[in-house]
């Protein structure tokens, strides 16, 4: 069973283009990521797959309905749960629920089941206003409202930028208890490590789909040498190694940087050359890659 | 549905800490600050007397000008220079001086000179300040003249005697005239502002795209926004009516139901326009903006205090725009002068006119966004 079904759609703002000749599909009680930066086009495919936006050119189909000709049946099938917090401020936690439950002519009770394990966290502050919640809170009671009419689809754009580690984690332990449900979901995020608990995941760039896979096959597809390195002086290892010829590419990932090299340079030698430009305590060590390093390759394959 | 909407929509109005007090304030405000301080009569003019004769009939001149209740004698010269000086630091409006030998110039010629000079910075008080003045004289004059025509010296003159009768307003009391404009700019302000400013804010803080991709349509979504703020305008009209009758005694000649049917289709039109700005902004900031920028000009050029036949030929064109001007000549017209459906057809017919063309519009460019 296909969920959600895309047939190149082309997007442009003025002389942007937004989403350039997008394809894919997502299958039945997936979970599916879109993996990109900021300003990739992610919004803008999650707008036009909610009937929120038109695109220039192409057709897709959610549950089996156009986006375009069936946009108000669209309507009643899916949860969106925007990037930015959306729910009335002004009303409480309960009231901000069973608004969103009666717009869609059902009532909390009939759905309670679906939303239970999210809701109950929140529901001791039931009586205070959607406006005065932490960030993680808030998360949870747009979900909570977004699953309210027991969507068979959710569109959750970009749901764990701004939230805490542990709310993070918390976050997707309940859409893994959603796909139990069947209930598919496509998911964004521009966080690298929130890809690997994805079952698949497309890498964006500029509007333009990289690659579709499981996260296991990216990695597994990766092909370069990767090494870590380390010295006393972050900073300027950092121009000393792009500045080195043997080394294709090279990227500050936390406390190491990650270069992949030239297949006959040796440790050795690199650490010598290190040496030679002054640093110390120099560690070199060989690397697994992980969905960035992927990333970090595809993008600098597309821009070549 | 749109039980639940309206439901919403009242809750957030009743939860606003700011919305409610303000929709009672505005009302009360208007109609019991406004019609006395929008005021364009002239009173408390402040005059100096230059009093060079120190008569009886200089006295009784003086004192007749001060009785006449628009002049506050504040200051009295015993030269020319020395009064100029009192309106050059702003003391004294207007100096009124009287010849030496006034009396006997009175007396003996049968006629004598007063002067006088009037601070012209405001026109408006200046000329009037000296027309009232000069009308105090010549009742003065006259009275005289009515005490000496007994005395056989003189021949009687004849005199025009003119008797204004002011219909309508017959004591020409400036409130009458303002309260009913003032309900206008009232109505203005809750069923045009107010909705467009909700529906921006809802696109600003996003919850919009939240709706939008629920099953309610457009139409109910914009009702919902709208029916709260004809309610509250109404209830807001009410209590102006309310109010006008029992402070100023002022109760609309013309029925209640001509009053509330032109109100209702003007709440049309403010709302329509309201939804048109709303459209075309982003933020707050630009629909509070645009809102101004209109409703300004909308106020200015409506004959809310100017009278719109003194306008230049050009400015009473673009007042045939103006919706506001329309429902303002019938609200004087039916608290005043009590005039019924068949005499503001044309005012009906414009109004029509706005509301379709605004609420059209609203429509049209509403789709052409999403």
């Amino acid at each position: 069973m296909v969920a959600i079904s895309v047939q190149n759609i082309n997007k442009k703002y003025g002389d942007i283009q937004a989403l350039n000749n997008i394809s894919f599909e997502v299958r039945q009680g997936e979970i599916y990521g879109i993996i990109g930066p900021d300003g990739a086009g992610k919004t803008s495919l999650f707008r036009i797959l909610t009937t929120l936006l038109l695109a220039e050119s192409g057709t897709a189909k959610v549950d089996g309905l156009d986006i375009v000709k069936d946009y108000k049946q669209i309507r009643n099938r899916i949860g969106y749960m925007p990037g930015k917090f959306s729910l009335y401020q002004d009303l409480t936690v309960e009231e901000n629920l069973e608004f969103f439950a009666t717009v869609f002519n059902t009532t909390i009770k009939e759905n309670y089941d679906l939303i239970k394990d999210i809701y109950s966290q929140i529901e001791p502050f039931k009586d205070r206003r959607a406006g005065k919640l932490s960030g993680g809170m808030k998360q949870k009671l747009a979900l909570s409202c977004a699953l309210i009419h027991k969507p068979t689809v959710l569109f959750l754009d970009e749901p764990t930028t701004g939230v805490d580690p542990v709310s993070r984690k918390e976050f997707w332990e309940m859409l893994r208890n959603l796909k139990e449900q069947n209930i598919t979901i496509l998911v964004s995020t521009p966080y690298m490590d929130e890809a690997m608990l994805c079952d698949r995941i497309a890498l964006i760039q500029e509007g333009t789909f990289l690659q579709v896979d499981t996260p296991d096959n990216i990695i597994e597809r990766f092909t370069e040498i990767l090494w870590a390195v380390k010295s006393a002086e972050m900073f300027r290892l950092l121009n000393d190694l792009r500045q080195y010829d043997p080394i294709k590419t090279c990227f500050t990932f936390g406390e190491v940087h990650h270069i992949t090299v030239k297949e006959d340079l040796k440790m050795e030698k690199l650490e010598n050359y290190l040496k030679e430009k002054g640093h110390v305590d120099i560690e070199i060590y060989p690397m697994k890659p992980n969905i960035e390093d992927c990333y970090m390759q595809l993008a600098q394959k597309v821009a070549i | 549905m749109i039980k639940f909407l309206l439901e919403k929509e009242f809750k957030q109005i009743l939860r606003n800490s700011f919305l409610p007090r303000m929709i009672i304030a505005m009302p009360l405000m208007m109609m019991l600050v406004f019609p006395w301080a929008a005021n364009q009569e002239i009173k408390n003019l402040r005059l100096s007397i230059v009093d060079n004769d120190h008569s009886t009939y200089s006295e009784r001149l003086i004192q007749k000008v001060t009785a006449s209740g628009y002049f506050n004698l504040t200051d009295v010269s015993a030269s020319n220079n020395e009064a100029l000086q009192s309106i050059e630091s702003d003391k004294a409006d207007i100096i009124l001086e009287i010849q030496a030998d006034f009396e006997r110039h009175l007396i003996t010629e049968g006629s004598a000179n007063v002067m006088i000079s009037a601070n012209s910075v405001n026109g408006m008080k200046g000329g009037l300040g000296a027309s009232y003045l000069s009308i105090i004289l010549q009742d003065y004059t006259s009275e005289i003249r009515d005490e000496w025509k007994q005395a056989p010296v003189m021949a009687t003159l004849p005199i025009i005697n003119i008797v204004p009768q002011n219909r309508f307003n017959p004591y020409l009391d400036y409130k009458v005239f303002m309260a009913p404009a003032i309900m206008v700019t009232l109505l203005t302000m809750l069923c045009g502002f107010l909705p467009a400013l909700n529906i921006v804010g809802e696109k600003e803080i996003g919850t919009i795209e939240q709706m939008n991709v629920t099953p309610v349509n457009k139409l109910t979504f914009i009702l919902a926004k709208l029916i709260p703020y004809w309610i509250v305008g109404l209830l807001a009209l009410t209590l102006c009516i309310t109010l006008a009758a029992t402070i100023y005694g002022l109760i609309p000649a013309g029925r209640l139901t001509t009053l509330y049917l032109f109100a209702s289709l003007y709440i049309l039109v403010v709302s329509g326009f309201g939804l048109v700005v709303s459209n075309y902004s982003n933020t707050m900031q630009q629909a509070m903006f645009v809102m101004f920028f209109f409703i300004m000009i909308f106020i200015l050029m409506s004959g809310l205090f100017t009278p719109i036949s003194s306008m230049p030929q050009w400015a009473q064109d673009i007042t045939a725009f103006n919706p506001l001007k329309y429902f303002i000549q019938v609200m004087r017209m039916v608290y005043l002068k009590g005039s019924g459906i068949t005499d503001l057809t044309m005012q009906m017919i414009a109004l029509c006119c706005f509301a379709l063309f605004f609420n059209g519009w609203a429509v049209l460019s509403y789709r052409k966004s999403s």
